[in-house]
C-alpha cells in the first residue's frame, strides 16, 4: 500500500472522511472541544502525509492510477463508479488541500480559543467535512462524484461561514453563499447529464479518451462547456456571480483562508484544468473565459482599492486572483493557471492567517483604526509582507513565475485586451495590497491597541510554514522557471515586475510618505470611486432582480393558486350546499307527503316498465 | 258482465281511497282512504277469482280482511295517542322530521 499512489490518495480522502463520522455521531467525544480538534488535526496530518506520498510516487511513476469500485448498477453495466484519480494534477492538488486544511485547523485552535467546548467540536466537524469533500473532489475519476463533492462543499462553506449562526450578518452571507454557488451548480448539472448524453459515460478518463479520438460530437459541446463554466462562474466567484466571496468574510478568518483563498473557489478553477481537453474543442468558450476573468480581475481590483476592511480587501483580491486564473485558462494554457492556483493558495491562506493574526490583535477588522502594529508584532509583519510580495508578483517571492506565466500564456494566446487589462490588475494589486500593509503595520497608530501582541505558538507556527514554502517555491521557480512558458517576449518579464514596482511605490507614497495626499488621489477617481463604494450596484441589482422578477412570479403563481385552483374546488362546494339547500324542501315531515311521492314514484315506474321493457 | 268492469271498479276505488291519504287533513280520514284502498283490492282479488274459477283469491280476501281489521285497529290506537300527546288530529301538524 505504501508504494501505490491510488491507495495512499484513497488513505488521504477516508482520513478526514473519519474524523468526520467520528466527531459526528460520537457527540460527547466531540463537545469535549480541545481533544476533538486534536483528532481532526490527527486525521488530517495523516492526509497530508498520505498526500505528499502519493504526489511523489504519482511523479515518478508518471501513469495515472485508476483505483474505482462500481457504485450505480444500469441496465447491467455500471453507471458511475466511485473512487480516486490519482495523477499529476489531482495528487499534488490534494497536497495543497490536505495542508492548508492542517495549517488552517492548526491555527483555528488558537484563534478560537473564545469558543465554548461544543462549538469548538462543531467547527472541526466541519472542518473534517469540508476536507473530505475538497479532496474528494480533487481526486474525483467522474462527473458524478465530482458533483457531489462540489455540492458538499458548498454545503461546508454555508456551514462554516455560518458558524456563528447568531449574527444575523454572518446568516445572511452563509445562505447569500448558498444560493449564488447554487445558481452556478445548476448549469453545472446540465452540463454534466448533457455531456452523459452526448457520450454515454460520466467517467472522465473515458471521455478524454473519447475526445482525443475525435468520437464526441461537436454539435451541442459549447453549450456543454457553457454549462459547465457556469459552474465554475458560481464556485470561483466570477462576474456577475462574485458577489458572495466579500460577505462570505463574516465566517472565522481561519475558515476564510481556507475555504474562500486556497481551496473551494479553487474547485472552478480546477474543473476547468481537469476539463482543459474538453473546452479546447469550442474556443468561442474559451474566449468568454478568458474575457470574463480578465474583467472580474480588473472589477474586484478596483473594489479592493476603496475598502476599509482588511478582510475584504483579501476577498477582492482573491476574486482579482481567480479572474487572472480563468484568463489563463481561456487563453488556452490551463496549467499556468493550475500554476497561480497552486501558489496562490499557499500566499493568500498565508494573508488571510496573517490578518487573523492582525484582526486578532487589534480587535477589529478596520484598517484605518489599525497602524504601527509592525514594532509590536514583527514577526506577524514579516510573514504578512513575504506574501504581499508574492502576491504582487515580485522575484523571489512564491506567485512571481506563476503570474509571469499567466501574461505570457494571455500573449501568446493572442489576447492584447485582457493581457492590458491584467496588466493594469497587476499594478493595482501592488497598490492596494501595500496600502494595506502601510496602514496596518507601519506609520502611527490611529488608537492604541491595548493588546496588540505576538499571537500564540498555535497561530504562529501555520503562518512561518506557509511562508516558509512560499519563498521555497519562489526561490526554486525563480531560477528554475520558465520551461512550460519559454515562447514569452523577453519585455513581458521586466513589464510586469515593472508595473508591480510602480504600484509599491504609489502606495508608499500615499501611505508611508504622506507624499501624495489620499483624499486628493481618490478624488481624481471620483465616480469611480463612488461607484466602487456602492459596489457598482450589483448587489442592488441582484436584490432589484429577486425582488421583481421572483417575487412578483411567485405572487402571480400565488394569485393563480388561491383563485383558480382553489376557487374550482370553492365553486364547486358552494353548487354543492345550494342543491343541498334547495333538495331539503322535499323534506316535510308530513307522511302524507311521503306517501304521495311514493305513489308518484311507482306511477313512473310502471310507465317505465310499459315502455322500454315491451 | 265479463272481468273488466269489475277490475275498472277496483282500480277507481283505488285511486279514491289514494287520493284520500295523500289529501285529508284529518288522521281518520286518512284511515279511512287506507280501508278503501284494501278493499279496492279485495274487489279485485275476488273478480279475478271468480272468473278464473281458482279459490286462491278468496281465500287471500278473508286473509286480508281479519288482517285489515288488525290495523285498523292499531291504527286508531296510534291517533288517539298522539291526540293525547299533541292535542290534534291534523295530520300537516305533525311534522316534526321536517328538514
Amino acid at each position: 500500500m505504501m508504494n501505490d499512489p491510488g491507495a495512499l490518495a484513497l488513505a488521504a480522502w477516508l482520513l478526514p472522511a473519519l474524523s468526520f463520522l467520528v466527531l459526528s455521531v460520537v457527540f460527547p467525544f466531540r463537545r469535549l472541544g480541545p481533544p476533538a480538534a486534536w483528532f481532526s488535526i490527527l486525521c488530517a496530518g495523516g492526509a497530508f502525509a498520505a498526500a505528499v506520498m502519493a504526489w511523489r510516487i504519482q511523479a515518478e511513476s508518471v501513469v495515472p492510477v485508476h483505483l474505482v469500485w462500481p457504485w450505480l448498477p444500469s441496465q447491467g453495466k455500471t453507471l458511475a463508479d466511485v473512487g480516486v484519480l490519482a495523477d499529476g494534477v489531482s495528487t499534488i492538488m490534494v497536497c495543497l488541500v490536505s495542508l492548508v486544511a492542517l495549517l488552517v485547523q492548526i491555527y483555528s485552535l488558537g484563534y478560537l480559543h473564545d469558543e465554548t467546548r461544543p462549538a469548538l467540536g462543531r467547527y472541526y466537524t466541519y472542518q473534517s467535512l469540508f476536507a473530505f469533500s475538497m479532496i474528494g473532489l480533487a481526486l474525483s475519476p467522474n462527473f458524478l462524484q465530482l458533483f457531489i463533492c462540489w455540492e458538499l462543499v458548498g454545503l461546508c462553506s454555508y456551514l462554516l461561514i455560518g458558524f456563528w449562526y447568531q449574527r444575523p450578518a454572518a446568516a445572511r452571507a452563509a445562505v447569500k453563499a448558498f444560493w449564488i454557488t447554487k445558481a452556478g451548480d445548476v448549469g453545472l448539472l446540465i452540463g454534466i447529464v448533457m455531456l452523459w448524453r452526448q457520450s454515454g459515460t460520466f467517467d472522465l478518463t473515458q471521455i478524454h479518451e473519447m475526445a482525443a479520438a475525435g468520437a464526441l460530437p461537436l454539435a451541442g459541446l459549447s453549450i456543454i462547456t457553457f454549462c459547465i463554466y457556469l459552474g465554475a462562474m458560481g464556485k470561483s466567484a466570477q462576474f456577475p456571480f462574485h458577489v458572495w466571496l466579500p460577505d462570505a468574510m463574516e465566517g472565522p478568518t481561519p475558515v476564510s483562508a481556507l475555504i474562500h483563498a486556497a481551496t473551494m473557489v479553487t474547485a472552478g478553477v480546477y474543473l476547468l484544468v481537469r476539463t482543459d481537453w474538453l473546452f479546447a474543442l469550442t474556443p468561442n468558450v474559451l474566449l468568454i473565459v478568458a474575457w470574463i476573468g480578465a474583467f472580474t480581475a480588473l472589477l474586484a481590483a478596483v473594489l479592493a482599492c476603496v475598502q476599509d476592511d482588511i478582510k475584504r480587501v483579501l476577498a477582492y483580491s482573491t476574486v482579482s486572483q481567480l479572474g487572472y486564473m480563468m484568463t489563463a485558462i481561456g487563453a488556452g494554457v490551463a496549467t499556468a493557471g493550475f500554476f497561480h492556483l497552486l501558489t496562490h493558495g499557499l500566499f493568500k491562506a498565508l494573508l488571510f492567517l496573517g490578518a487573523g493574526s492582525v484582526i486578532h490583535a487589534s480587535g477589529s477588522n478596520d484598517l484605518p483604526r489599525m497602524g504601527g502594529l509592525a514594532r509590536r508584532m514583527p514577526q506577524t509583519a514579516i510573514v504578512f509582507i513575504v506574501g504581499t510580495l508574492s502576491l504582487a508578483g515580485i522575484p523571489l517571492f512564491g506567485g512571481f513565475l506563476s503570474k509571469e506565466e499567466i501574461l505570457g500564456a494571455v500573449w501568446a494566446g493572442g489576447l492584447p485586451g485582457p493581457f492590458a487589462i491584467l496588466m493594469l490588475v497587476a499594478f493595482l494589486t501592488a497598490f492596494y495590497m501595500f496600502r494595506v500593509v502601510f496602514l496596518a503595520f507601519f506609520g502611527a497608530p490611529a488608537h492604541e491597541a491595548p493588546h496588540a501582541h505576538e499571537p500564540p505558538a498555535t497561530m504562529l507556527l501555520p503562518l512561518w510554514i506557509l511562508a516558509l514554502m512560499t519563498m521555497v517555491v519562489g526561490g526554486y521557480t525563480t531560477f528554475n522557471g520558465g520551461g512550460a512558458e519559454a515562447a514569452s517576449p523577453a519585455w513581458l518579464t521586466p513589464s510586469a515586475v515593472g508595473a508591480a514596482t510602480a504600484g509599491i511605490l504609489l502606495a508608499w507614497l500615499t501611505y508611508q510618505r504622506r507624499a501624495i495626499d489620499a483624499a486628493s488621489l481618490a478624488g481624481m477617481f471620483g465616480p469611480i470611486r463612488r461607484a466602487a463604494l456602492a459596489k457598482f450596484w450589483i448587489d442592488d441589482l441582484f436584490e432589484t432582480v429577486y425582488g421583481v422578477i421572483l417575487l412578483g412570479f411567485s405572487r402571480g403563481i400565488g394569485w393563480i393558486d388561491r383563485y383558480l385552483v382553489d376557487g374550482v374546488l370553492n365553486v364547486m362546494s358552494a353548487w354543492t350546499l345550494s342543491a343541498g339547500d334547495h333538495l331539503r324542501r322535499i323534506q316535510t315531515g308530513r307522511a302524507q307527503d311521503y306517501v304521495y311521492g311514493v305513489g308518484v314514484g311507482i306511477l313512473m315506474l310502471v310507465i317505465l316498465m310499459r315502455l322500454v321493457f315491451t | 258482465m265479463g272481468l273488466q268492469p269489475y277490475v275498472i271498479l277496483s282500480a277507481v276505488v283505488f285511486c279514491i281511497g289514494l287520493f284520500g291519504v295523500t289529501t285529508r287533513r284529518n288522521m281518520i280520514g286518512i284511515l279511512l282512504g287506507i280501508e278503501l284502498m284494501m278493499n279496492a283490492v279485495n274487489i279485485n282479488l275476488v273478480a279475478f277469482a271468480r272468473f278464473t274459477g281458482s279459490a286462491a283469491g278468496f281465500i287471500f280476501t278473508v286473509f286480508i280482511i281479519s288482517i285489515t281489521v288488525t290495523e285498523a285497529a292499531v291504527g286508531l290506537a296510534i291517533v288517539i295517542l298522539l291526540f293525547r300527546v299533541r292535542r290534534t288530529v291534523m295530520a300537516d301538524h305533525l311534522d316534526l322530521l321536517k328538514g
